[in-house]
């Protein structure tokens, strides 16, 4: 059997059950991007909140027991995480939470303390009766915190202990999300706590199945995609950035226009405004299909066809002696927008490694330098020239 | 599976057959399934599809596996370098 064919069976075996929830749950493998996490005071989703339905007595005191069902607010939080809103302080409180009516021998699964995450998880648990034991991971998802080590053998010990789950079940397992285990060294964790770790399924959806099974996972459970609807989830938190970019330079440039320098044009603008959808749309999407495997040729190349279109369109090419320089300019400057862009997406993929994207940016990121430098030089002369 | 691969011949990752007990977890844990036991040894598939996350050698209880976790983020790696930080990571 090769590789190949597992791969491939494994992608179809999952695609088949389409029926079930969308696969952009944050429990996939996806940089946290570049919003940076604030110190901000600590502030949780309130403990009153609507997804709580109870609570029940246990000898570690009174657990909360949590929705299967998310409610009109959970998806519009989840919306608004998803286009960077309060995405860096969505947190749940860390400790045990109760799912259906959970008993000392229901099965412990652990979380993380983004909300989203735990969203994910609990609505997979309708039905079903079952702890959940969400660690402080300062509001990251399980895969991004496993990475910085907060979803973490320390932090797992400590919020064992912490919770009192001895006290409140009689087995000695806890399910762990597969993507969190870069984090959480199991035979550590069993020698600090006596509580074996056994890693469940890397996505949500599959948490039924493993229980069912006897906590046993199909090797497709194991593997780690990235079909086209987690690529499109991931686009919105990469195209924030540049376009917070885009509208304060319009809105420099309108001010310009105002005072009478006339640099702003719907010629000069959507030329830009189509380079960084291209990188940081259409590049996500077509990923696989775009020849070649480094992610800023991807965006390059597809910036190219972009530049072609626009100067044929706008009547620079062919060149003549008096639009050469504007069509060198949007040659140099369109692709390189749309190569860093996608550049950036290796952070969103789930199979960059870091030796992988050191190699690319080494030569990446000189190129695209070059490219905008020199393409400066030539919008710079053209504007002058417009004047 | 090649549809998850980025570039060659550049992960860290390396694995002394001698220390393995074939336990098993590497083969567990590992979200690209490069790992596979026979003759109750893990045995790598194809290295050029690790991510370098670390879950394999962190969960090795014999530390038969050795590779440099960190994140194949751009953004991460441009921002620890303009903060001068060692090692990239998201946010």
């Amino acid at each position: 059997m090769t590789d190949q064919e597992t791969g491939r069976k494994g992608d179809r075996g999952l695609g088949e059950k389409s029926g079930g929830p969308p696969p952009s749950c944050e429990c996939s493998p996806e940089c946290c991007g570049w919003t940076v996490a604030q110190g901000k005071a600590e502030s949780y989703i309130r403990e009153s909140e609507h997804w709580i339905e109870r609570r029940i007595e246990t000898p570690a005191g009174p657990i909360p027991v949590v929705r299967t069902r998310l409610s009109r607010q959970d998806i519009l939080g989840k919306v608004k995480a998803r286009f960077g809103i309060g995405r860096m302080n969505y947190k749940v409180k860390p400790g045990l939470y109760a799912i259906g009516k959970a008993s000392p021998d229901s099965p412990i699964l652990v979380s993380a303390n983004y909300k989203l995450s735990f969203d994910c998880l609990r609505r997979e648990l309708s039905g079903l009766d079952a702890w959940i034991l969400v660690l402080d991971t300062k509001g990251i998802n399980v895969w991004c915190a496993a990475g910085k080590g907060t979803f973490g053998t320390e932090e797992l010990v400590h919020r064992i202990e912490d919770s009192g789950l001895t006290r409140v079940v009689s087995h000695r397992t806890l399910i762990l999300p597969q993507l969190g285990a870069p984090g959480v060294a199991a035979h550590e964790v069993t020698r600090h706590t006596h509580f074996k770790v056994i890693y469940g399924p890397v996505r949500a959806a599959d948490i039924k199945a493993f229980l069912a099974a006897g906590l046993e996972a199909t090797p497709e459970m194991r593997l780690v995609t990235f079909k086209l609807m987690d690529r499109v989830a991931l686009t919105a938190i990469e195209l924030i950035s540049p376009f917070k970019y885009l509208v304060i330079l319009t809105a420099v440039l309108w001010i310009l226009n105002l005072l009478g320098l006339h640099l702003l044009s719907w010629k000069g603008w959507y030329p830009y405004l189509g380079a960084i959808l291209i990188g940081g749309f259409i590049v996500p999407i077509l990923l696989p299909w775009i020849p070649g495997r480094i992610f800023a040729w991807k965006g390059w190349l597809l910036g190219v066809l972009w530049a072609t279109f626009v100067n044929i369109q706008q009547g620079l090419l062919p060149p003549t002696p008096a639009s050469w320089e504007r069509a060198a300019a949007n040659f140099l400057l369109l692709p390189a927008i749309s190569a860093f862009l996608a550049m950036g997406f290796t952070g969103s993929s789930t199979y960059t490694s870091l030796s992988g994207v050191l190699k690319e940016m080494r030569y990446a990121v000189p190129a695209i330098l070059a490219s905008v430098s020199i393409g400066l030089v030539f919008l710079a002369v053209v504007l002058i020239r417009g004047l | 599976m090649k549809e998850y691969l980025h570039l060659k011949n550049v992960t860290t990752l390396s694995y002394d057959p001698d220390k393995c007990t074939g336990c098993g977890m590497c083969a567990e844990v590992c979200p690209h399934a490069i790992f596979y036991l026979e003759d109750k040894k893990a045995r790598i598939r194809d290295r050029d599809l690790c991510m370098e996350c670390g879950a394999c050698s962190r969960n090795c209880p014999f530390a038969a596996i050795s590779v440099r976790p960190g994140v194949g983020c751009a953004w991460g790696i441009l921002l620890s370098e303009l903060k001068g930080r060692e090692a990239p990571s998201c946010g």
